[in-house]
C-alpha cells in the first residue's frame, strides 16, 4: 500500500498511485454564523503521521472531530479507506481517538479502562485480556494494570489513553494535543515514544497541536491552518524552509519580516525596502509580480554579525546592537537598522570562552546568503 | 484565615446554642416519667413503649415510609434524566418552558403546590391516597433531585463520554458504563434528599391524602395542634436520632473516602 | 431514545405541575357552588364549542374582587410581607455573626461546624417547630429560666404572638442564611484584609470596607431564600402564632379546609404567587450575577 516514491523516502503523497486512507473533499463546518473550517480538500495517506497545526480557534480540532464522528460537516464529503463517513456515528467507526484530557474512566482500573472497547465489540474473555496484556506491554504498564486513573502519574496516564485508543487497532487514531498536558522534559521524550508506537503498529495517526515544536519533530506532514482555512500542507522541513506565505513563516519558528516591494524577479528576487539603500536578495515564493508590496523573510540563525562590513555579500545591512539575549547554547542579537526595522539575528555559542566581542549600542553589519532569504507575497 | 476573637467564640457559641437546646430539651424530655411535659418527674421510658402501642402512629409511620421510598425512587429517576437533558442536550424545542418547569417548584409555596395537585386530582377524578402522595411528592422532589444531579453534571467532563462512544459504546451504554457510575454519588444524595423531603412534608402531604392515608407529619401536626404531647417528644427523639446517625455516618464515609484518594494521588505523583 | 429522555419529565411536570396550575387559575375565576365539586361552571367539553363558549363567558374576577372588599385578605397580605421582612432581617442578624465565627475558625474546624449547620436542615421541619412550643408557653422552659434568674417576676406570654412566630422563622431558617453567606466568607482571600490593615485600617474599618462588602452575594442570597419562603409558610404561624397572626398561607388553609371556599382560595394562591414573581425574579438575576462574576 505505502508505495514509497524513489530511493526509500516515505512519500506517499508525492506518488499519484498511492491510495489515500482519508480523502476530504470540500468540507464546510460553521456553528451558526462562525464558519470553523471553509472548504478544507485533504488527502492524508496510510501510515502517515499527520499533524493538524495552527492556533486555537483555528479549526482543526473542529476538522478532527468531524474524522472521530462528533460533529457532522455542514458541507462536503469524508470518506475513510473508501467509505462514505458523514452519516457513520463515532460508535460505528474504525477510527479512534486520544482525548486532550485523556478521558480515562476515574471508576475503572487502568485494565479495565484498555478492556472498555474490546469488550463493546463483543471479543470473548480470553482475546480482550490477550490484547489487553499486549498493549500493557506495548506502553510499559504492566505493574499499574490494577491501578485506578486518579493512583498514577500524569505521564503513566497519557500512557494508558494511548494503549486504550490503540487497543481496537484502529485504521485511523487521532491525537488530540496528546502532550499538552505533561511537562517540557517529559513531552520531548514522549514525543519520541509517540513516534516508535506508531512505526511499531503501522497505525495512521492524525495529531492536533499549537505546539509547533511537536508537530515539525513527529509529523510526516503538517498542515498549517488558519481560520478554518489550510494555508500550507508539507513536510516539516519544506514548512521550515520554504514557507508559503508570513502567516506560516511566522508561525513556525523566529523570523525577521522587512516589508517593502519586488523591484526584481527573475530567477531570484530583489526587494526594494528603504530608500537610497540597495535590494534585498532571495528566493521568490509564489504569485510574486514585479512591483507590488512584499514581505521579505529571514530566519535569526541564517544571519551572520560582524563588525567590518562584509565585502563578499550582497545582503548586508549596518545598525546598532538593541539587546543582547544570552540562552546558553545561542546568544541573540536584536539590532537597530535607522530605517526603521529592528532584526533578530542568532549565533551559536560553539566554544565555552567566548571573547565578547560585541555589547549594547555597538555598531555592527548583519549579511546574509542570496538563497537565506525568501520574498513572499503575503 | 483564623480570627478566633472573643467575639467569634461569642457568637459561635450562642448559634449553635440556639440551633441545638431546642432539640435537646426535646430529647431530655422524652424520657420524662411525668405527663406534664414542662416538669420533670424523674427518668423514664414509658412514653417509648406508649408509641409503640399506638397503632395509628405506627400505621401512619408505614404510609410515610412507603411514600418517601416510591416517590423519592420515581423522582431520582425523573429528577436524573431532565438533569441530564438540561446540562447535555443543548438546545430543544420548548427548554425555556421546562427548566422553568424544573426551577418553579423549588420557589413554589407548599400550600400553593399542595392546592394545584390537589384540584388536578380532584378534576380527572383519582381517588386520594397513597397514590396522589407518591405523585405529588414525586413532582416536586424530582425537582430537587435535578438541581442536585445537575451540579454534578456540569462538572463533569465530556470527553469521557465521548471517549466511550468512540471506543463503540451506544449512547445507553455510555450513560449506564461511563456516566452513571462516576454521578452516582449525586443520584444518592438526591435520592436521600427527595426522601427527606417526602419523610418531612406536612403541607402537601395534608391536601392530597385522603382519609385512606394519613402520614406521620399529618398525625405529628393533629396532635401538636393540641399541645405539647410527652409521646411526641420520644416520636422527635428517635427522628432525630435517626437522621443524626445517617448524616453522620454519610459525612464520614465520604469524608474518608476524599481523604484516601488525596493521599493516593499525592502518591502517584 | 433521546425523545424519551426529553419527553417523560417534561410530561410529567406538564401534568402535574404546569395544569394544576391553569386549574387552580380557573377555578380562581369561576363561583363557588353547594355542588362536587364545589364550584361551577364546570367544563364540559359533550356540548362542543358552544359549551366551551359558555363555560368562558361565565368566568369572571368576582373573587377578585371579593378579595380586595374584604379587608380580611389584603391585611393578610400586608402582614405576610410584614412577617417576613422582620423574619428576614432578624434571620441576618443572626445568621451573620455565626457565619462569620465559622468562615474564621481554624480550618479542621470547618468541616464539623458546617455538618453542625446542615444537620437541622435534615431534622423534621414540623419538629423543629414543634420543640419551640414546649419553650415558648406560659410554663415553658424560657419562663421557667427567666423566673428563676429573676428578671422577670411574671411569666411572659409569647406563645401565639407573632414574637413566636419570628422565633421560629428564624430558627428553622437559620441554615439557609448561614450556608450562602459562610460560602462567600470562607472563598475570601486572607491577604485582602492584610491588604487593608497594611494601609492603614483599622480591623473594624477593614471588616466594614473590605468583608461586608464582598460578603454581599451570600448576604443577598440567604436574605431570598429566607423571604421567599416565609412569605407562604403555614406550619409556623399555625403552630406557634395566635389567632391574630395573620399570614397568606394559613388565610389560604383555612379557606380551603374550613369555609371549602376553592375558588376564593384559589384566587388567594393566584395572588400570592403574584406577589412572589418579584422577589424570584430579583432572585434568579442576583444568581446569575453571581455564576457571571465567578467565571
Amino acid at each position: 500500500m505505502a508505495a514509497a516514491g524513489k530511493e526509500n523516502v516515505f512519500a506517499p503523497w508525492k506518488d499519484d498511485a498511492a491510495v489515500p486512507l482519508i480523502r476530504i473533499d470540500q468540507v464546510s463546518k460553521r456553528f451558526g454564523d462562525f464558519t470553523a473550517i471553509d472548504k478544507i480538500s485533504l488527502n492524508i495517506y496510510p501510515q502517515e503521521f499527520f499533524a493538524l497545526l495552527g492556533p486555537s480557534g483555528c479549526g482543526k480540532t473542529t476538522l478532527m472531530r468531524m474524522l472521530a464522528g462528533f460533529e457532522k460537516p455542514s458541507g462536503g464529503v469524508i470518506s475513510i479507506d473508501g467509505q462514505d463517513m458523514v452519516t457513520v456515528p463515532p460508535n460505528k467507526r474504525a477510527v479512534n481517538m486520544m482525548f486532550q484530557s485523556y478521558a480515562l474512566f476515574p471508576h475503572l482500573s487502568v485494565w479495565d479502562n484498555i478492556a472498555f472497547g474490546l469488550r463493546r465489540d463483543g471479543l470473548d474473555k480470553d482475546r480482550v485480556a490477550a490484547r489487553v496484556e499486549e498493549m500493557l506491554k506495548l506502553v510499559q504498564l504492566g505493574q499499574f494494570a490494577r491501578r485506578k486513573p486518579h493512583q498514577i502519574s500524569g505521564g503513566q496516564r497519557q500512557r494508558v489513553a494511548l494503549a486504550r485508543s490503540l487497543a481496537k487497532a484502529p485504521k485511523l487514531l487521532l491525537l488530540d494535543e496528546p502532550l499538552g498536558a505533561l511537562d517540557k522534559k517529559l513531552r520531548q521524550e514522549t514525543q519520541f515514544e509517540l513516534m516508535d508506537i506508531q512505526e511499531k503498529t503501522g497505525t495512521t495517526f492524525v495529531i492536533v497541536t499549537h505546539d509547533q515544536e511537536e508537530a515539525m519533530t513527529v509529523a510526516s506532514r503538517v498542515a498549517v491552518m488558519d481560520q478554518g482555512k489550510l494555508i500550507q500542507v508539507e513536510t516539516p522541513q519544506v514548512i521550515y524552509e520554504q514557507p508559503n506565505s508570513v502567516y506560516v513563516a511566522d508561525f513556525i519558528g523566529d523570523v525577521n519580516l522587512i516589508p517593502g516591494s519586488v523591484s526584481e524577479l527573475g530567477g531570484g528576487a530583489a526587494l526594494a525596502w528603504a530608500e537610497g539603500k540597495p535590494p534585498l536578495l532571495g528566493q521568490p515564493g509564489a504569485s510574486l509580480a514585479k512591483g507590488q508590496n512584499a514581505t521579505f523573510a529571514i530566519r535569526p540563525e541564517k544571519i551572520a554579525i560582524s563588525a567590518e562590513e562584509p565585502q563578499d555579500r550582497n545582503n548586508r545591512v549596518q545598525g546598532k546592537i538593541l539587546e543582547i539575549g544570552y540562552l546558553g547554547n545561542l546568544s541573540t542579537y536584536h539590532v537597530e537598522l535607522p530605517e526603521g526595522p529592528v532584526i533578530k539575528c542568532e549565533v551559536g555559542n560553539r566554544s565555552r570562552v567566548e571573547r565578547r566581542d560585541f555589547t549594547w549600542e555597538d555598531e555592527v553589519w548583519l549579511s546574509w546568503s542570496d538563497t537565506a532569504g525568501l520574498v513572499l507575497a503575503r | 484565615m483564623t480570627r478566633l476573637t472573643t467575639f467569634n467564640i461569642v457568637s459561635l457559641t450562642l448559634g449553635f446554642a440556639f440551633l441545638y437546646i431546642p432539640m435537646l430539651i426535646l430529647v431530655i424530655y422524652s424520657f420524662n416519667a411525668s405527663q406534664l411535659v414542662t416538669v420533670w418527674g424523674g427518668f423514664s421510658t414509658k412514653w417509648y413503649g406508649e408509641l409503640l402501642r399506638n397503632e395509628a402512629m405506627i400505621d401512619a409511620a408505614w404510609v410515610t415510609m412507603k411514600v418517601a421510598f416510591f416517590s423519592s425512587t420515581l423522582a431520582t429517576v425523573l429528577g436524573t434524566m431532565a438533569a441530564y437533558v438540561l446540562v447535555r442536550r443543548g438546545r430543544f424545542y420548548g427548554r425555556t418552558l421546562f427548566s422553568g418547569m424544573i426551577y418553579a417548584p423549588l420557589v413554589m409555596p407548599e400550600v400553593i403546590t399542595g392546592l394545584s395537585l390537589l384540584l388536578l386530582f380532584i378534576a380527572i377524578g383519582l381517588d386520594r391516597g397513597v397514590l396522589t402522595i407518591v405523585l405529588a411528592h414525586t413532582t416536586f422532589s424530582m425537582c430537587y433531585v435535578s438541581v442536585v444531579v445537575s451540579s454534578r453534571l456540569v462538572s463533569f467532563d465530556d470527553s469521557l463520554e465521548e471517549a466511550a462512544l468512540d471506543l463503540g459504546a451506544s449512547p445507553f451504554e455510555a450513560f449506564r458504563l461511563v456516566t452513571l457510575p462516576i454521578i452516582a454519588p449525586a443520584v444518592i444524595s438526591g435520592w436521600l434528599l427527595a426522601f427527606t423531603l417526602s419523610l418531612d412534608d406536612l403541607v402537601i402531604a395534608s391536601f392530597t391524602a385522603g382519609p385512606s392515608a394519613t402520614t406521620l407529619p399529618i398525625k405529628i401536626f393533629s396532635s401538636v395542634r393540641l399541645g405539647v404531647s410527652p409521646e411526641i417528644n420520644a416520636l422527635s427523639t428517635i427522628i432525630i436520632a435517626i437522621v443524626t446517625v445517617g448524616v453522620l455516618t454519610a459525612s464520614i464515609v465520604s469524608k474518608r473516602q476524599i481523604t484516601r484518594r488525596l493521599r493516593e494521588e499525592a502518591q502517584a505523583g | 431514545m433521546r425523545r424519551l429522555l426529553v419527553g417523560v419529565p417534561f410530561v410529567w411536570l406538564l401534568v402535574l405541575f404546569l395544569v394544576p396550575f391553569g386549574i387552580v387559575l380557573k377555578i380562581s375565576l369561576s363561583d363557588i357552588a353547594l355542588a362536587i365539586p364545589p364550584y361551577t361552571p364546570t367544563l364540559d367539553l359533550t356540548e362542543g364549542w358552544a359549551g366551551i363558549r359558555d363555560f368562558f363567558s361565565r368566568l369572571d374576577f368576582e373573587n377578585y374582587v371579593f378579595l380586595t372588599s374584604d379587608d380580611l385578605y389584603w391585611k393578610a397580605y400586608l402582614s405576610s410581607l410584614q412577617i417576613a421582612v422582620i423574619a428576614t432581617i432578624c434571620t441576618l442578624l443572626v445568621g451573620f455573626p455565626v457565619a462569620y465565627g465559622m468562615a474564621r475558625a481554624p480550618e479542621e474546624w470547618r468541616p464539623a461546624l458546617l455538618m453542625l449547620v446542615i444537620l437541622p436542615f435534615w431534622t423534621s421541619f414540623l419538629i423543629r417547630v414543634y420543640a419551640w412550643i414546649g419553650i415558648l408557653s406560659t410554663e415553658g422552659f424560657l419562663n421557667q429560666f427567666l423566673l428563676w434568674t429573676g428578671i422577670i417576676s411574671e411569666p411572659l406570654t409569647i406563645l401565639n404572638t407573632n414574637t413566636a412566630v419570628y422565633i421560629g422563622i428564624v430558627y428553622t431558617y437559620l441554615p439557609f442564611m448561614i450556608l450562602p453567606i459562610y460560602a462567600t466568607l470562607e472563598r475570601m482571600d486572607a491577604s485582602l484584609l492584610e491588604a487593608a490593615e497594611d494601609l492603614g485600617c483599622s480591623r473594624m474599618q477593614a471588616f466594614w470596607l473590605i468583608t461586608v462588602p464582598l460578603a454581599r452575594p451570600g448576604v443577598v442570597a440567604g436574605c431570598f431564600l429566607v423571604f421567599i419562603p416565609t412569605l407562604g409558610e403555614f406550619v409556623i404561624p399555625s403552630l406557634l402564632g395566635g389567632s391574630d397572626t395573620l399570614m397568606i398561607g394559613k388565610v389560604l388553609w383555612e379557606e380551603f379546609f374550613n369555609n371549602r371556599d376553592w375558588p376564593v382560595a384559589s384566587a388567594v394562591a393566584i395572588i400570592l404567587l403574584l406577589i412572589l414573581i418579584v422577589p424570584i425574579v430579583l432572585f434568579q438575576r442576583n444568581q446569575q450575577i453571581n455564576k457571571e462574576a465567578e467565571q
